[in-house]
């Protein structure tokens, strides 16, 4: 037996539950309805009274083992056989193998006549047998209010209804009652009166022509439970009630990364990507190609073989597929294989909660690595911006828990101003990438910013957004004076640039050449001096040479005139020296 | 009493009245019933009628046949159609009118 919520800090006895087995209304109610005791469960007509009652039998019968009586005062046994199976429960087998016993109590005023003292010693006989012939320990009374239509006597009918339900609880059974809901009171005739011990609540509403259906448990004698409006809705797999705040922030987290697909856009992100089991909002403008950025992360991911399941609310899945052929991107190969699986259905098909169910069947069945959701933002058509957040919260946690990677993408008005709803959506998300149109040169274009990226390092950079036929593209924007540089100015910017760069290489080769030439004019030069050099030194040479040979000729002459003087060369040589010295005296 | 032939009726044995009375245990509620019955049957029915008592504590089978929840119920099994008088059947008038013994007033 699963007990959650009821035990008592004094150590008293806690009060036994007896688990429905509804998806959601154990948690709420801290293990199930009060053992033993009578539960009641009132609401409008259509709100799945009924199915709520035959949930908690069958569930009782196929997963707790413990057998169950259904007494129907308004469906007969067929009927209700019928009614069940649309809900996945074959009812036909339990009660084929005595796990269930169907008691159609047929009541039709027209048939009485009252004469005099009675009581309903009757329906005791009755549900005695049939609780006795299969041991049952769960009993459902839909609905005890046909007695009031069907016997007059109201004041007998009241003090054997008090008995019945004093009856049961000496019998030991788990009794649900079900009674319809009144204007004033929470039923028709009353029976709240009779039974105490746990009220139940459904109300199926509907806002903005969208129904959705509510549980709550009005009062729940010693126990705590929740005390909320939570929604609930009635599917293929019977009842589930979304206890908004059942899940805990308790989930594992992955290091692993994932690609997102755009090789530059990894890099804005560290290099590697998103973290895998991380939940991604991707807002933007319209047309700022969200559901492309979307469609390259699946695509990158199918690539590597893994899982993805693409929710789209505004596209069907053929058109998806269509429009990413303009921009290169095939995605049917692994549609085909498996791999991709798209899922269209407009938001205001039906509520939230369903959408929330249909998404948990569909995630549980196909065991995506990968859910994508575009766009988060078209369901908050079919619920108020809290509704959304709560069913946001929800779905993030259950993916989280499964370790699966969720991109949502966020349609956006246009301007700067981030819609409230975002920033509330955004404290949910582990990344949040930007998509924006800039206008400016008579044309807009896109660009991309990673705001947030919990976790990792991330460019701060603006990088600009280029959809061509070969895929996405991101190049850096250029800051100029005047801004962010996208799109024709950043072209023109970029020309700009060759241009100047060409120029100066054009300058810089006429440079070169005028160097070349002053250079080999300077060498000329320096060839010039050289060879005027030689000739200088040559002339020396010469006049050296000539001197030499003067002084030669002149000593020859001055020895042949001492000869022919016939002096004495010592005598001649010495006189001319005093004489000299003589002449300097003077 | 040509009126309290039941319409209809052409044999013998149809006009036979068989009724059944449920009761569970032997209450005062029941015996009160019981005599009240047999009163009204002889004073308006002698030796066309038949009278079945069932206790249900006994045979609780049987209260799904007949549809029974309240008790005493005297149920006219014959002749058609089924009719269902509960009560210990001390408003004689109303057990006249239930029977069809007598149009209602």
């Amino acid at each position: 037996m699963r007990i959650n919520g009821a035990r008592t800090p004094f150590g008293g006895v806690r009060l036994h539950k007896c688990p429905t087995g509804i998806q959601g209304l154990d948690e709420i109610t801290g293990g199930g309805f009060p053992r033993g005791r009578a539960t009641l469960v009132c609401g409008g007509a259509g709100c799945g009274k009924t199915l709520l009652a035959s949930e908690f039998l069958v569930r009782g019968a196929s997963e707790f083992g413990e057998a169950g009586v259904f007494v129907s005062f308004e469906e007969t046994d067929a009927e209700l056989k019928v009614n069940v199976a649309s809900l996945g429960f074959d009812l036909a087998s339990l009660v084929k193998r005595k796990k269930i016993l169907l008691e159609h109590v047929y009541i039709e005023r027209s048939e009485i006549h009252e004469t005099g003292e009675y009581d309903l010693e009757g329906l005791f006989v009755r549900l005695n047998l049939a609780i006795d012939s299969i041991g049952a320990k769960r009993v459902v009374l839909d609905t005890l209010e046909a007695l009031f239509a069907g016997l007059p006597n109201e004041a007998i009918l009241r003090a054997e209804l008090r008995r019945l339900f004093r009856w049961l609880k000496a019998k030991g059974v788990t009794a649900v009652i079900t009674a319809e809901r009144d204007r004033e009171q929470l039923t028709r005739h009353g029976l709240e009166e009779y039974v105490s011990d746990c009220v139940i609540l459904l109300d199926h509403r509907v806002n903005d022509q969208i129904a959705t259906r509510h549980l709550r448990v009005v009062k729940y004698r010693g126990t705590l439970h929740g005390t909320n409006e939570f929604p609930f809705l009635i599917n293929a797999d019977g009842l589930s009630v979304l206890p908004i705040t059942s899940l805990g922030l308790s989930h594992k987290v992955s290091s692993e990364r994932v690609s997102t697909g755009i090789p530059r856009l990894d890099a804005m992100l560290g290099g590697r990507g998103f973290f895998r089991g991380s939940s991604i909002l991707l807002t933007g403008t319209p047309g700022t190609g969200k559901t492309i950025t979307a469609a390259c992360f699946a695509q990158a991911a199918a690539r590597r073989g893994e899982r993805v399941l693409f929710f789209s609310f505004e596209e069907s899945p053929d058109q998806i597929i269509r429009n990413m052929h303009s921009i290169g991107l095939r995605l049917e190969p692994f549609v085909e294989a498996g791999l991709l699986r798209f899922r269209s259905a407009r938001p205001t098909l039906y509520g939230l909660e369903m959408h929330l169910a249909t998404m948990f069947k569909e995630i549980s069945t196909f065991k995506p690595d990968i859910v994508i959701m575009d766009p988060i933002t078209s369901l908050m058509v079919a619920g108020t911006d809290c509704e959304t957040k709560g069913m946001v919260t929800r779905l993030i946690d259950y993916l989280k828990a499964g370790q699966v990677t969720s991109l949502f993408t966020s349609l956006t008005h246009g301007g700067h101003a981030l819609q409230q709803s975002e920033i509330a959506m955004s404290s949910l998300m582990d990344s949040w990438l930007l998509l924006q149109d800039l206008e400016g040169n008579g044309e807009r274009n896109r660009v991309l910013y990673v705001i947030k990226a919990r976790g990792m390092a991330h460019s701060n950079q603006v990088r600009e957004f280029l959809i061509s036929n070969r895929g996405i593209d991101l190049v850096d924007a250029y800051i100029g004076p005047s801004g962010v540089l996208t799109g024709s100015a950043r072209m023109a910017q970029s020309a700009r640039e060759k241009a100047d760069l060409l120029a100066s290489h054009q300058k810089a080769a006429l440079d070169k050449r005028d160097l070349e030439h002053k250079r080999e004019a300077l060498e000329r030069q320096i060839g010039g001096l050289r060879s005027e050099y030689a000739s200088s030194a040559e002339e020396l040479q010469r006049l050296e040479d000539q001197v030499g040979t003067q002084t030669r000729l002149l000593t020859n002459q001055r020895t042949e005139l001492g000869r022919l003087r016939h002096a004495d060369a010592s005598v001649a040589n010495g006189s001319g020296a005093n004489r000299n010295s003589k002449h300097k005296k003077r | 009493m040509a009126k309290l032939r039941a319409p209809g009726s052409r044999s013998r044995l149809s006009r036979i009245w068989r009724l059944r009375l449920y009761v569970a245990g032997q209450t005062p509620k029941s015996l009160v019933a019981l005599s009240n019955l047999k009163k009204i049957c002889e004073n308006h029915l002698r030796g066309r009628y038949d009278i079945e008592v069932i206790d249900l504590l006994e045979k609780p089978k049987l209260s799904r046949g007949d549809q029974i929840l309240a008790i005493p119920t005297l149920v006219r099994k014959l002749p058609k159609p089924v009719r269902k008088i509960i009560g210990d059947l001390s408003d004689t008038e109303r057990v006249l009118v239930g029977l069809n013994l007598r149009p209602a007033a």
